[in-house]
């Protein structure tokens, strides 16, 4: 038990990664510190897909080059096309947060919202 | 080449999408005839993939020639036919809207294929992480939509659907990573017969927290209460043609990818084996269903009533998912449908009556038989088939969950649907006493109110936002559909419930 807590810190970062990402999210009011917070937030989940398909001393899964044990490929095409989704994402929200910059001339979610209320 | 129709039906949309981006080089008027002619062909497809399900096997398709469960398979039933018939219909008539409507950029037809494209990939894909790729082309599509107008704070309501939907999307694809260790695949029908052999089977704390995390991720999406939030911002701001496709479309395909992801790649066996997971996923509805109600009946603007009338709507079809009797899952499917055609007919409605009278709030809907009558009498049928009035299609599939749950002694679902049924019919019945029975107005105060409004909706051409003969087809269309499509799905129902096989 105590092994697994020492030699999983993969892990530890991924939670880590997580919660600031949910944090920044939810707790700052700044437009552009909510986009960061969001791939942070999806940077830990590339973590863990990446994480899961480490094999200990395995190599990269080539045919031709040695033997096995290769380390799982799935997850590292799996993330890049999610890297690719998240950078489509990012791209998106900057380009609301420059209108919204340009309209309004605050990034701040409470002066806005009293705007919206007004 | 016949046999290659459902990935056709994704790569239509996609090449379609293309084209008006490419035309904008040579006129910025070219977007409408191409965005027509893609999702023409697109219905043709539509039709003939819902013919052949119709004629009972499923269709399967390898994607790239690779065999599942390596490479990804697209797998149309009955349930994924229906989704796509709606999606394909759905789509081409709200263009008829979007004419006049508008916003008129080429820009805005792009984004309406690439939604389509997402959808219609979303509602066929048989593989969990296509499924999640296409959530986000939808998502980012969605996102750009409802920022493509030109109301007040349509940029602020696309930025939070943006980072609510993110996280949400987000939250599916950490589910994913969970199943992918636990199994080492992501083939929905091979996810099905390995997830029992699992160490610890259904009860595995992995296959629980995958159950947990993708449920509440697209219980995001499909906006079911408390993760609702970014759902009436984004209707309420996105332009009339947005609002009327997204409303009928988007949180409808995610309601349909969480019945998938229960029913074919967890399966009812999960749920047998974890009653804890059923309850909660009933729970999570019924709590949707009440507080949805609760919220549109104190709402003074339509459009965000109508908002919160879809976070109720949408808990009903959970709890139809959740209760997982075969009666009561195709009510479910029928309410989602019949949802579907009703919620964009009346954000269509809305957004006439608001461009002929300025009216948006209950107040404004005062006596409006006389300034819009058409208009009125169609969101008159719509919000009563909504209640579930018969023969309407509200009530066909209100019918059938309720049968579903008496039959399988499901009591709370009994309760919930008759409390969703009081409410809906509370805050409609508002709204359709103050068109017919309540004076208009006087006319300044109508002008001063209508005045603002009705320059912030103008077409961006610089026309006055006039309503074309094809948007009132399209409201009155829908209309005539929720009536028609209550008097057909009886007659259907034993064919759906036929070619639901995942659950026999």
């Amino acid at each position: 038990m105590i092994d697994a807590l020492l030699t999983h810190y993969n892990y530890y970062a991924v939670v880590l990664l997580l919660g600031i990402g949910v944090y920044m999210l939810v707790e700052s009011p700044n437009l552009i510190k909510k986009v960061i917070g969001m791939n942070i937030f999806q940077t830990g989940i590339f973590l863990f897909f990446i994480t899961a398909a480490y094999v200990g001393g395995g190599s990269a899964p080539v045919v031709g080059e040695g033997g096995g044990p290769y380390v799982s490929p799935l997850p590292h095409v799996l993330i890049l096309t999610a890297i690719v989704v998240g950078v489509a994402l990012t791209a998106v929200a900057l380009a609301l947060v420059v209108r919204i910059y340009d309209e309004y001339g605050t990034l701040d979610e409470e002066v806005l919202r009293e705007l919206y209320h007004d | 080449m016949i046999e290659h129709v459902p990935v056709l039906l994704v790569v239509a949309p996609i090449v379609g999408g293309a084209l008006p981006l490419l035309a904008g080089l040579l006129s910025d008027r070219a977007g409408w005839s191409l965005a027509t002619l893609t999702l023409g062909v697109h219905a043709v497809l539509a039709a003939w993939l819902v013919a052949t399900v119709a004629g009972g096997q499923p269709v399967v398709y390898e994607v790239g020639g690779f065999a599942a469960p390596y490479g990804i398979e697209l797998v149309v039933d009955g349930l994924s036919a229906a989704v796509v018939g709606l999606v394909s219909v759905v789509s081409l008539g709200v263009l008829a809207y979007a004419r006049r409507a508008g916003p008129h950029t080429n820009s805005f037809y792009s984004l309406y294929l690439l939604l389509v494209a997402g959808l219609t990939g979303m509602s066929i894909t048989g593989d969990v992480f296509n499924l999640y790729v296409f959530l986000e082309i939808t998502g980012l599509a969605a996102y750009a939509l409802v920022a493509s107008g030109d109301r007040d704070m349509a940029a602020v309501a696309a930025l939070k659907y943006l980072i609510v939907g993110t996280v949400g999307a987000s939250l599916y694809l950490l589910g994913v990573g969970y199943l992918l260790v636990a199994t080492g695949t992501l083939n929905m029908a091979d996810l099905a017969t390995k997830i029992p052999q699992v160490d610890g089977g259904y009860t595995s704390t992995l296959i629980l927290a995958a159950f947990g995390l993708m449920t509440a991720g697209l219980a995001v999406k499909v906006a079911l209460y408390p993760v609702h939030t970014w759902q009436p911002d984004a209707y309420a701001n996105a332009p009339d043609s947005v609002s009327t496709l997204i409303s009928a479309l988007v949180s409808t395909v995610a309601a349909y990818s969480l019945a998938r992801v229960v029913f074919s790649v967890f399966t009812v066996e999960f749920f047998a084996a974890v009653p804890l997971a059923q309850d909660a996923l009933f729970a999570l509805a019924a709590v949707s269903v009440v507080v949805g109600s609760a919220l549109a009946v104190s709402q003074r603007d339509v459009r965000r009533m109508l908002a919160y009338s879809s976070v109720s709507q949408f808990g009903l079809v959970v709890a139809g998912f959740a209760v997982a009797s075969s009666t009561a899952v195709v009510g479910a499917i029928i309410h989602l449908v019949g949802h579907a055609v009703m919620k964009g007919g009346l954000f269509a409605t809305a957004g006439i009556i608001e461009r002929k009278t300025g009216a948006r709030t209950i107040e404004e809907y005062a006596g409006l038989t006389d300034r819009a009558p058409v208009a009125a009498a169609a969101f008159a049928v719509l919000a009563f088939s909504m209640v579930g009035v018969p023969p309407a299609v509200g009530f066909v599939g209100k019918w059938y969950i309720v049968l579903g749950a008496i039959e399988v002694g499901a009591w709370p679902l009994v309760a919930v649907l008759l409390t969703s049924t009081v409410l809906t019919l509370a805050y409609f019945a508002r709204l359709v006493e103050s068109m017919y029975f309540t004076d208009a107005p006087t006319v300044s105060e109508a002008a001063a109110v209508a005045e603002p409004e009705a320059a912030g909706a103008a077409v961006p051409d610089g026309g006055e936002a006039a309503v074309s003969p094809g948007m009132v087809a399209v409201a009155v269309t829908a209309a005539v559909l929720a009536v028609a499509l209550g008097l057909a799905f009886p007659g259907v129902a034993q064919t759906l419930e036929n070619s639901l096989p995942f659950l026999t």
